[in-house]
């Protein structure tokens, strides 16, 4: 497995803690939305990064009022197939703001890279040969954005009137 | 009709390419069958009963000459020499080869043509009124607002793994074509008392084994607000939709089983926060996409009613077809004409390369060189001079596409079936194709009227046989075919369900059956009334007794 952050393949510096497993002394630590919601204080006292994972049917409302403490955000795609990650992926980066890494785990294929990023992804772990050049195919397969979404982008739209009132003034 | 720009150009040869690679991927074996399905089907690639099985768009079912010559090349080059028009305004192409899609889709995007999205778990191709900018009684064109969400939804990044496929549907029409009311998202357009253009948006409807009727969700949407609406629906779709079962996974089962009051409030809700956002249409894109929906040069005409008393005169066949596949325009000296694909012994929705060459050339002569697609299968030409009807008509006699029988009890909706289909349960073809051979009398035909029979070869009801007139469902009892009928079911603007007649009857007593409904409406029918409006007065009982006899209480139960 291999991660991907902000285009660079990276060394994943976080630890996935089992529900049952003892909180380290110190490092970077993920957990599920349950044991956040149960040691909430006691991982905040550590004073180390902290991350918590969102399944599918997890709905970002619940960590709303925590984005600010919180360095990473994982999102769980079960199953390629299940779409729910990309709206709360939309949801903490537009609604809430969330600034921090929002990383896509589980299901992840390339063929889903350019769509993930669209929607505020900026952490991804890939399984599979070559990652990055997987990853890298994935992002400059398309130039052209019909969609505001969060990212940034400019949509078709904005482009054709923006173009047009340029050359209008020239 | 719309023309891409450069960059809807762009998207679609992208789009090309990512599937070219995707095949090649499939080809190499680095990604197998369970995970090239989707990508695969997202691009309208079906692996069929004999072959795969290719669907192309026809956005809001709007085809320039030249696209459609595409097709009939497609169809020569990469098929066996024909195509199969379908319910939702698209073509299909059944002895397709995975190694040569990428090719074929080139060739189609070249002339902004593309299967982008017509299957898969995403919102399918928009569609619409077949008359659509011609229609007599339509408020305002609806094609630049389908336009508008058809770049909107494409490779939708947050809205590509819905729960399942998403239909949306727009009428500018009071008398709805576009069966508006069994689709995931239906807009009907009004106007409000300033004369200014809004949408009712209804939500919900759809057909398949669990048939709704569409709620409506809000009375009144700005057009510059269609976009946010639609992404918040969609969004609590997405999140609520269900996931666990496929055949509860449609809209509709979300939105009755949350009820529609509470969809709504959190619609609403998602559509506060977002309405202001860069989802709001810029009135210039929306001029700009109107603009490419001019009306054509038309000719300063008196409607030609005297001309076109003297043919009909002259010649009854030409009668009965302008009564019959005509329809009046909203320009004067203009009218609509219907090709039917319902010629006896062809099967529905059917068209051959080399006719398609045929109606292009004559599209180009008499309308523009434009065709439409309408869901009930068959083609259009939306602005014929009345002055040149007669001389289309000959032409489209000589091709065999001037059978006068527009929404007469021939000119059946119907799905392809186990004839070509992996999912249906039974042969629906030779059920229409049987039907067709009883009812040869065109005269018979006209006293009929209109009567709407759509057919299914299985429940997930590709022939929307639940909004026939007459519905028929093909269904699997111990390995034989056996055929469920259902009456009263309608489509438009006051859409209803069909109610089942019986016991489903062997192929070989359908005919006999629909005969037996026909005759008995023709006894119990005050003047002039349609199938459909005997149907509701009288109900079901005189009709089931006609099929079943007398004792059709016990063949009910």
């Amino acid at each position: 497995m291999a991660l991907i952050r902000d285009d660079q393949l990276v060394d994943d510096d976080s630890r996935l803690l089992a529900d049952d497993e003892a909180l380290p002394a110190s490092g970077k630590v993920v957990v599920s939305l349950a044991r956040w919601q149960k040691e909430r204080d006691a991982l905040l006292a550590r004073k180390e990064p902290v991350g918590v994972r969102l399944k599918s049917d997890e709905s970002p409302e619940t960590i709303a009022a925590d984005l600010e403490r919180l360095t990473l955000v994982e999102l769980e795609f079960p199953k390629f197939r299940d779409g729910r990650a990309y709206s709360n992926a939309r949801i903490l980066r537009e609604r809430y703001g969330f600034q921090g890494e929002l990383r896509a785990v589980g299901d992840v294929l390339m063929e889903q890279l350019h769509f993930m990023r669209r929607t505020g992804f900026n952490a991804f772990e890939i399984s599979g040969p070559d990652p990055l050049g997987q990853y890298r195919t994935a992002q400059a397969e398309f130039s052209v954005w019909y969609q505001p979404t969060g990212d940034g982008r400019e949509t078709a739209i904005n482009l054709r009137h923006r173009l047009a009132g340029e050359t209008r003034d020239r | 009709m719309y023309r891409y720009d450069e960059f809807d150009r762009k998207l679609v040869v992208e789009r090309a390419n990512q599937f070219a690679r995707q095949v090649k991927r499939r080809l190499s074996g680095e990604l197998n069958e369970d995970q090239f399905r989707p990508l695969r089907l997202m691009n309208g690639l079906y692996l069929q009963l004999h072959a795969y099985m290719l669907r192309v768009n026809v956005p809001y079912g709007t085809l320039s000459s030249k696209q459609l010559r595409c097709f009939a090349h497609i169809a020569r080059r990469y098929d066996r020499g024909y195509g199969h028009f379908t319910t939702r305004q698209n073509i299909q192409y059944n002895w397709i080869k995975l190694e040569e899609t990428p090719a074929l889709l080139r060739e189609l995007a070249d002339v902004e043509v593309t299967g982008i999205q017509s299957s898969g778990n995403c919102v399918r191709n928009i569609t619409s009124d077949q008359y659509a900018g011609s229609a007599k009684d339509e408020l305002a064109d609806p094609r630049k607002y389908c336009e508008l969400l058809r770049q909107y939804s494409v490779l939708h990044p947050e809205f590509s793994y819905l729960p399942r496929k998403f239909k949306i549907a727009v009428t500018g029409s009071p008398t709805d074509r576009a069966a508006v009311a069994v689709h995931d998202i239906g807009l009907r357009m009004h106007r409000n008392k300033q004369g200014e253009i809004g949408f009712e948006v209804l939500v919900g409807g759809g057909l398949g084994r669990t048939p709704w009727i569409a709620h409506t969700i809000r009375d009144w949407i700005e057009p510059e607000h269609i976009l946010s609406y639609v992404e918040a629906i969609l969004r609590i779709y997405n999140l609520h939709g269900r996931r666990d079962n496929i055949h509860k996974a449609r809209i509709k089962i979300i939105v009755n089983q949350m009820g529609i009051d509470k969809y709504r409030e959190l619609v609403e809700a998602e559509w506060q926060r977002i309405k202001d956002s860069a989802l709001k249409v810029p009135a210039e894109e929306i001029e700009r996409i109107d603009r490419y929906f001019a009306p054509p040069a038309y000719a300063k005409l008196e409607d030609a009613t005297a001309l076109l008393d003297g043919q009909r005169k002259a010649s009854r066949e030409f009668d009965r077809w302008l009564k019959a596949n005509t329809v009046g325009h909203k320009v004067p000296g203009y009218a609509i004409v219907n090709l039917t694909l319902k010629a006896l012994g062809k099967p529905p929705g059917d068209i051959d390369a080399d006719t398609m060459d045929r109606v292009a050339d004559l599209a180009d002569r008499y309308s523009f060189g434009e065709i439409r697609i309408s869901h009930r299968q068959n083609l259009v030409f939306v602005d014929v001079r009345q002055d040149q009807l007669h001389e289309l008509w000959q032409k489209l006699d000589a091709l065999g596409l001037a059978t006068p029988n527009l929404d007469a009890i021939t000119d059946i909706i119907c799905c392809p079936g186990l004839d070509y289909c992996a999912l249906a349960n039974a042969r629906s073809i030779p059920v229409a194709m049987d039907i067709r051979k009883r009812f040869v009398d065109v005269d018979e035909l006209a006293d009929i009227g209109e009567l709407k029979i759509n057919i299914s070869g299985c429940m997930n009801a590709c022939g929307h046989h639940h909004v026939g007139h007459i519905g028929i469902l093909g269904v699997d009892k111990r390995n034989e075919e056996f055929f469920q009928l259902t009456l009263g079911g309608s489509s438009d603007q006051n859409a209803s369900l069909g109610d089942r007649l019986g016991p489903g009857l062997p192929q070989s007593e359908v005919p006999d059956a629909i005969a037996a409904i026909v005759e008995r409406y023709k006894s119990v029918r005050n003047d002039g009334e349609r199938f459909l409006d005997t149907y509701r007065r009288v109900g079901i009982e005189p009709f089931r007794e006609a099929v079943y006899g007398k004792d059709s209480e016990k063949a009910v139960a």
